[in-house]
């Protein structure tokens, strides 16, 4: 039943992702992307990584793909033109593309992975049992990988000054208030 | 009933796959080339997370979540490059983006 499960969500997975790539509009692009990420998270839950898939929701669902969707309809481009190109780089793409899976299938079937039956059941009764999921990462990233998280807080704040910087503009003949002259008048 | 983790291994490189090809047919389109990196990301966390079921070690999925707010930063700094582009050059074809020097 899990297996049937996972076959329906990565037929899924597969299906949205190439309708990423292919569709017409960007908008649809970016819906179908919400899509491949909602089943991802569902994969996830077969991992029994439950605080993962919840983050990948909210991160990606709620902030990357609102972010994308800003951006389009900021962007005031006619987009079908720019699909007319698209049969020029088709053979090029589909070439590098199918070598890199040829490679990449023949790493996986060489590899000796079997899955294992749980040998270790300490473990397992101790993480997932006992303790759920979330505390496990908590009890973990904010001990051994804490300069790590730190660094990845500072990368984000590098990144928010970067876009907030980049995307600054003083335009002239836009009526603004004056917060100073507002208050110190009579 | 254990589903193999060779299973999630070959999905992972389909959608990686997928993600490779989106960069080279969407040529004119850098918003586009943005989600299929997105997309190349999630195939690296798909491999992190089955990993992580396999060993049953966590710091797999620690590493997701390190992934994830690089994956949120770049996104953030992608979309304000392609804003600035498009305010200076009318268009974002990636074609004449070397032209955004200075």
């Amino acid at each position: 039943m899990t297996i049937f499960l996972f076959f329906i969500v990565s037929i899924l997975i597969i299906t949205f992702s190439l309708l990423v790539i292919l569709s017409k509009n960007p908008i649809h692009s970016v819906l179908f992307l919400i899509l491949v990420f909602f089943n991802t998270s569902i994969l996830f839950l077969f991992s029994k990584a439950e605080f993962l898939a919840m983050v990948l929701l909210i991160v990606y669902v709620g902030a990357v793909a609102v972010l994308f969707l800003f951006v389009i309809m900021m962007l005031d481009i006619n987009f079908t033109k720019l699909r007319k190109s698209l049969l020029n780089y088709l053979p090029t793409g589909l070439f590098v593309g199918f070598i890199i899976l040829l490679e990449l299938i023949y790493v996986v079937s060489q590899s000796q992975l079997k899955y294992i039956e749980s040998n270790s059941t300490e473990y397992n009764n101790i993480s997932h049992q006992i303790l759920d999921n979330t505390k496990i990462i908590g009890n973990i990233l904010y001990t051994d990988y804490f300069l790590l998280f730190q660094l990845s807080g500072l990368i984000l704040l590098v990144a928010m000054i970067g876009a907030i910087f980049l995307t600054l503009r003083k335009r002239v003949g836009v009526k603004k208030q004056n917060i100073y002259k507002q208050i110190l008048q009579k | 009933m254990v589903i193999p983790i060779t299973y999630f291994l070959y999905l992972s490189i389909i959608v990686f796959t997928i993600g490779l090809i989106g960069v080279f047919l969407n040529r004119k389109n850098l918003i586009i080339i943005l989600m299929s990196l997105e997309l190349i990301l999630l195939s690296a966390n798909i491999n992190f997370v089955s990993f992580s079921n396999y060993y049953e070690n966590i710091a797999g999925q620690i590493f997701v979540f390190f992934n994830l707010s690089i994956a949120a930063a770049e996104a953030a700094v992608g979309l304000a490059i392609i804003v600035i582009f498009f305010r200076k050059k009318d268009s974002i074809h990636i074609d004449n983006i070397n032209t955004l020097k200075g």
